[in-house]
């Protein structure tokens, strides 16, 4: 039988963050609106949104470099109110890494352990195992300056857990790598996570990231959080067009409601038909009008004589390659915008004329209603 | 002008040769630097070459004897005054160089940390002492250090002297006061400059990581400013030492400084050989200075580390 995997264990229901009603506000501008969250203890936790949102500030004010103008800020049960950020269990991996350039790789990452006084041999070791953990052995001696943005990065990294923090915040960490090392830093980065088992909260604006590394997401739009749910909740379930728009792609599809009752809607829609959906936790009726939602993954091209349980017909107006995928842009009659689809190309959906006549398949349960 | 070019096709080369020629770079930076560089090989090289070869020489009455000697050299070396006058100079401007350091360090500090959106209008009040002669400034202070200056009646209106002192003025500190003053504006700009260029996110990586203000200043902020420093010390060391107005004013004869009497070596004296003898060994001493104070304060910095 596999091990479970460790993050199961490390991840307690224990609070290890908790942000109540913070506000930031300069001026007549909050950068902040009233945010609350908790974030578990030995939890990967995003803070998703465009630059703007309010996630750096918010990040910044749990490292302590800003404070809340309302509300608290507690880690580890502790109120951090009135203490400066050299005194916080929090440690911050900068979005420029910051790595002290009249310093070397080894001096960067013992910085923090200067003020600790160990013994000599016990700071050594510890600076090696950091090293190790990001995979720097030997490039110890090297000057920040020799180094290459991502082992500038693991650097940072270094540095920052050799401290041992309750908290790592990372603020844009992978933002400055290009793709492919980007991706690779990604996986490294949650693989870190599990083995050392400290809480990360992590400021990206990038979704896939967020999506591929965090067990929570909070979504922020203006200086407020739109959303707080899993990765796959929030690809799934975004609870309005902004968090849906922002994840990824989404065809909007106006609908009516016929009934609504405790868990679910009943709406009328023009391409789809009568559909029956589950009522999001947070839905409020705006009159008869509702908004459902499906990603362009979740509708199926049927080859051929094909027949699904559920299908709409329409006509192929457009076709754009990506290589391992399709996106076809679908008109169906009756819905006023046409349709996104991707198609995965082993079928050959890459080959399909413009102007063809085809039947899309759906399941009813991917068309999720959400607010405007 | 086309048609020329098309008639002699000789001549269309030569030019685009001569072109290619004026655009290739080192040709154009030395046709950038000419006017520089003449100017200080007539009245920079030259004057110094002409100095070098009088030190060889010997003064007779009215005349110079051409003929090779290092006996100027034994006297500017062995002559106890001369010694005197020579460590003197180094020691006021040392001190000079570290009291203006260490003053202006603090107010460069504030106008890039703190200066918020005023920085340029910060950096241009400091200026503002310099619109005035450098003379009226000397003279300022001996309104302020002398028998009845400033300093004294204060002292005495608050009680806490009797009578005049008389050791403000007219000796080496004077002169290290009066120069600390004048340099001030050379020492803030060149440590400002190196204070603008220290990255702001590593003053709050080094607090992320624990550091209280006054150690993060110390372990990121000052040695990362530390050009800025090194140049600002010799900035003002070099040119305090060969000093001589400010000595002349309210140093007394407790201030005389070695370009005093290369200057009266070169004038009342009327000795030029040795008056340029003294010169050359202040250039070479003060060249040594330069080169050691860069060479211990790298040192420092790397101890510092």
């Amino acid at each position: 039988m596999p091990e479970r995997p460790r993050t199961e264990r490390l991840q307690t229901e224990r609070p290890m963050i908790e942000i109540k009603s913070v506000t930031r506000s300069y001026g007549a501008f909050k950068a902040l609106d009233d945010a609350s969250l908790t974030i578990k203890e030995g939890e990967f936790f995003s803070l998703l949104g465009p630059s703007g949102c309010g996630k750096t500030t918010l990040l910044r004010m749990i490292a302590g470099f800003d404070n809340p103008t309302s509300g608290s800020i507690s880690v580890d049960g502790q109120s951090m109110e009135g203490i400066p950020a050299n005194r916080r269990p929090t440690n911050m991996v900068f979005q420029s890494y910051a790595i002290f350039p009249h310093l070397n790789v080894e001096q960067n990452v013992a910085y923090g352990l200067k003020r600790l006084k160990l013994e000599r041999a016990e700071e050594k070791r510890r600076v090696e195992e950091a090293l190790a953990q990001v995979s720097l052995t030997g490039l110890g001696k090297r000057l920040a300056t020799e180094l290459s943005g991502g082992q500038r990065q693991r650097v940072a990294l270094a540095r920052a857990l050799v401290m041992r923090p309750k908290v790592l915040l990372l603020d844009e960490p992978l933002s400055a790598l290009d793709k492919k090392l980007r991706e690779q830093m990604q996986v490294e980065l949650r693989r870190l996570q599990q083995a050392v088992g400290i809480t990360f909260v992590l400021v990206t604006h990038d979704q896939y990231e967020a999506l591929a590394m965090s067990d929570r997401i909070a979504v922020m739009f203006g200086g407020r959080i739109a959303q707080i749910a899993s990765p796959k909740e929030i690809y799934q379930r975004p609870v309005n067009r902004q968090v849906a728009d922002f994840l990824g792609g989404m065809n909007f599809v106006k609908a009516e409601i016929v009934e609504e009752n405790g868990a679910s809607l009943v709406v009328d829609t023009l391409g789809f038909g009568r559909i029956k959906t589950d009522k999001p936790k947070a839905f409020i009726r705006n009159g008869g009008a509702a908004t459902l939602g499906i990603r362009p993954e979740r509708l199926r091209v049927l080859w051929d004589n094909a027949t699904a349980k559920f299908e709409v017909a329409g006509k192929v107006v457009e076709r754009h390659y990506f290589g391992e995928i399709t996106h076809l842009i679908v008109e169906i009659p009756g819905l006023e915008k046409p349709l996104s689809v991707t198609e995965t190309n082993d079928f050959g959906a890459d080959d399909i004329p413009v102007g063809t006549s085809i039947r899309l398949a759906y399941d009813p349960e991917a068309l999720v209603a959400m607010a405007d | 002008m086309t048609a020329a070019a098309e008639g002699s096709p000789a001549f269309g080369m030569t030019r685009a040769r001569r072109n290619a020629l004026l655009q290739s770079e080192p040709v154009q930076g030395f046709a950038l630097i000419s006017p520089t560089f003449l100017y200080a090989l007539i009245l920079l090289v030259l004057p110094i070459l002409v100095v070098i070869a009088h030190s060889f020489w010997t003064q007779n009455y009215l005349t110079i004897d051409r003929t090779f000697t290092l006996e100027n050299y034994r006297v500017a070396l062995t002559e106890p005054i001369y010694r005197d006058l020579l460590w003197r100079s180094l020691y006021i401007s040392l001190m000079v160089s570290f009291f203006t350091v260490v003053l202006a360090y603090p107010i460069a500090y504030f106008i890039s940390f703190h200066g918020g959106r005023h920085k340029s209008l910060w950096l241009f009040l400091i200026t503002i002492p310099f619109w005035t002669s450098y003379l009226l400034r000397v003279m300022s202070w001996k309104v302020i250090l002398g028998y009845n200056g400033v300093l004294n009646s204060g002292l005495m209106g608050l009680g806490v002297i009797d009578e005049p002192s008389t050791a403000l003025l007219y000796n080496s500190s004077a002169v290290i006061i009066t120069l600390t003053h004048a340099w001030a504006a050379f020492a803030i700009l060149p440590i400002f400059v190196s204070l603008e260029k220290v990255d702001r996110t590593l003053v709050e990586a080094a607090t992320d990581l624990g550091d209280g203000p006054i150690r993060s200043f110390l372990r990121v902020t000052l040695p990362l400013s530390a050009p800025g420093v090194i140049s600002a010390a010799l900035i003002v060391m070099i040119p305090t030492v060969g000093d001589y107005v400010t000595p002349k004013l309210v140093g007394g004869k407790d201030g005389v400084m070695i370009a005093n009497a290369i200057q009266a070596q070169f004038g009342k004296a009327s000795n030029w050989p040795l008056g340029a003898a003294l010169s050359v060994t202040t250039m070479l001493i003060v060249t040594l200075i330069a080169g050691a104070t860069v060479l211990i304060l790298r040192a420092a910095q790397r101890l510092a580390r």
